[in-house]
């Protein structure tokens, strides 16, 4: 963990990010205006379960997202600049340049009819106005520095010849082709195995360290998270509902959701119980969304009147952890 | 990739022979005689008789297919009842009519398709895609036959732009040969035209959708380097496969168009040669038919390998 770099400036400011869909039920509200920082170097996992707006969150960062029928508000200030109100051609210069991404499945992510090569050289090619043969070599770099194999020779092999966690190495390599300040992981590891999984969370860690740039972790693996993150901002039905430094996160919970959700990990060591905790019932439709706490349907505490009409807003209970409940529960509270 | 091709050869003498059977016995279910069609008012039961036996219609069915098969397999296909010419000089002296036939009519599709196909996809929910999806839709709603006749009667007798039918050999002059082709191809192209849009637009869009497409977004390209780097080689695949269909389907000939421009393409042929019943001919001509339509098929499947590296022939 690189934790002393939280501290840091912010390289990314997300304020009041709002992203709604239409459909023909009405407007679904995916994201619900979350406002967080991002430091340098630092690494933000984002936590939810499905549907909690975490990706739609942040392929909303750099516009990536079909408007319409999307639609996004807020504020994305990233290199001084507001990403939400900038041109097509403004948010082209950022992507992939110094904002990069890499997505869930390596079997989809990449295009079958292209040579990784040729995949990886683009962006080169494009941002950073490298002739072929240079970002050729550099292409060569970046599968070594990502742990390919003899990778001159893989340079001209197409996606099918490599196998899930390589090319999801592939993937990485790509995201790091120019040298980004932001590289976000969008469940990076789910369609992988354990094993491979592991390697991944190792290999994007050690490059965190290696090239210093901010990583922000969507993920729905509490124990992925533990490993590789600084902070942790849950999410739930499009908001942050508790956000922290990931040992305070994990030592002090302070959000029923993230209580429940901690408390269905599967603790190692320890005897198998009968059955997993799970938290029951579902995330709300972002298309009716109640108006108090979105959580209320799902939650042990909701004896206050104001969870059914008023949505708990974001407050400080401890240096640098937040969380949206109106209750004040620790770990050890009933 | 030899064996590969080999293999499909035989696989296309195997299917050839089928067709022969099935043509062979249909021909000789359906009523109506050769011969008697052949001599016409000047029938005479004697002359007739010693016909019918040289041509040997009569022995038994089995015999004459496999005397007319062995034949068949050293490249003779008999000889027309009708004008006593061998068939495979029938046959390939339509072919280039209708090969200018159908490379005119896949020409003009292409030309509409591609493009309109593409853009339609890329601005999905459009006026203009609104606009093409109309249009597609007409164009292969409106019958050849009547759009034909609706061409030769503007172009050709009140405009007089173009010839109103017939055919001109490249050979004979490159230019009335492209003039003759016009109307033609125009007929035939605007209707597989229209079913190609249809096709290009949905394989676009369904590139257009993939992972890999926001992948090459998430990458900073322009979109319209993502449109031709992209989407597009990855929706040619599925594109090819129904141009293959198309092509295959005008080689055959277009019957009804054919009839309409006095085309001498293989379409008149066969349809001559069924109101003459003249088995050879027709037994020829579906057999070449089948036989383009085969090899098209491999063509596309070669291609496949060109255009997908996933697909590998061994």
């Amino acid at each position: 963990m690189t934790g002393a770099a939280t501290s840091g400036e912010a390289v990314l400011s997300v304020r009041d990010l709002t992203v709604r869909f239409g459909t023909k039920r009405g407007p679904a509200r995916v994201v619900n205006g979350i406002s967080y920082d991002l430091a340098a170097g630092e690494t933000l996992a984002i936590v939810g379960e499905s549907g909690s707006g975490k990706s739609v969150s942040v392929l909303s960062l750099m516009k990536l997202i079909p408007e319409p029928p999307g639609k996004i508000d807020g504020e994305v200030i990233f290199r001084g600049r507001d990403l939400v109100a900038a041109s097509e051609a403004d948010l082209q210069a950022v992507r992939g340049n110094h904002m990069a991404m890499i997505f869930q499945d390596p079997m989809t992510s990449l295009n079958p009819v292209m040579t990784i090569g040729h995949q990886l050289t683009e962006p080169m090619e494009h941002h950073l106005d490298l002739s072929t043969t240079d970002a050729r070599t550099r292409a060569v770099d970046l599968l070594e520095l990502v742990g390919i194999p003899s990778a001159a020779r893989r340079l001209d092999d197409y996606p099918h010849q490599f196998s899930g966690g390589m090319r999801q190495r592939v993937v990485i390599a790509m995201g790091l082709a120019c040298d980004p300040e932001v590289l976000i992981a969008d469940e990076a590891t789910t369609a992988l195995d354990v094993t491979t999984q592991a390697q991944i969370v190792e290999l994007v860690q050690r490059l965190q360290e290696q090239l210093g740039m901010a990583v922000i972790w969507i993920t729905h693996d509490l124990g992925v998270v533990a490993g590789i993150a600084d902070r942790v901002l849950v999410m739930y039905a499009g908001r942050i509902v508790e956000e922290g430094l990931v040992d305070d996160l994990y030592a002090d919970p302070r959000h029923p959701y993230t209580l429940g959700l901690l408390a269905s990990l599967p603790k190692p060591g320890a005897d198998r119980p009968e059955t997993l905790f799970s938290i029951p019932g579902l995330p709300p439709d972002p298309i009716v969304l109640p108006p108090g706490c979105a959580f209320w349907d799902r939650c042990t505490y909701r004896l206050d009147a104001a969870c059914r009409s008023d949505v708990p807003e974001l407050r400080t209970v401890a240096p640098g952890h937040k969380v949206a409940t109106h209750y004040d529960i620790t770990a050890e509270s009933p | 990739m030899t064996g590969f091709v080999v293999r499909r050869l035989i696989q296309v003498l195997l299917a050839l022979l089928g067709v022969s059977i099935i043509v062979f016995a249909l021909i000789h279910l359906v009523p109506g005689d050769p011969v008697r069609v052949a001599l016409g008012t000047r029938f005479d039961q004697e002359i007739y008789d010693r016909l019918v036996q040289r041509a040997g219609l009569d022995k038994p069915l089995l015999e004459q297919y496999f005397s007319w098969l062995s034949n068949a397999l050293t490249g003779d296909l008999g000889v027309s009842f009708r004008s006593g010419r061998p068939v495979t000089a029938v046959v390939l002296e339509r072919l280039p009519a209708t090969i200018t036939l159908a490379f005119g009519a896949l020409f003009v599709a292409l030309v509409i398709s591609i493009p309109v196909g593409i853009v339609s996809a890329v601005r999905s929910g459009s006026k203009l895609d609104y606009v093409a999806t109309a249009a597609s839709q007409v164009g292969v709603s409106v019958p050849d036959f009547w759009a034909g006749i609706m061409y030769i009667l503007l172009f050709a007798l009140t405009l007089s732009w173009l010839p109103p039918s017939g055919y001109v050999s490249f050979a004979e002059s490159p230019w009335e040969w492209v003039r003759h082709l016009v109307l033609p191809a125009v007929t035939v192209g605007l209707i597989s035209g229209s079913i190609l849009t249809r096709f290009v637009r949905s394989a676009v869009l369904e590139a257009l959708n993939q992972d890999y497409v926001r992948t090459a977004r998430a990458k900073g390209l322009p979109e319209s380097r993502i449109i031709r780097k992209h989407v597009l080689p990855n929706a040619w695949i599925p594109i090819v496969t129904v141009i293959g269909l198309q092509l295959g389907f005008l080689l055959g000939g277009v019957v009804v168009v054919e009839v309409i421009f006095a085309w001498p393409g293989l379409g008149r042929l066969a349809l001559i040669a069924v109101q003459d019943r003249d088995f050879t001919v027709l037994q020829g001509a579906v057999l070449y038919i089948a036989f383009m339509f085969l090899m098209i098929n491999l063509v596309v499947d070669l291609l496949y390998a060109y255009l997908d590296p996933r697909v590998k022939y061994e």
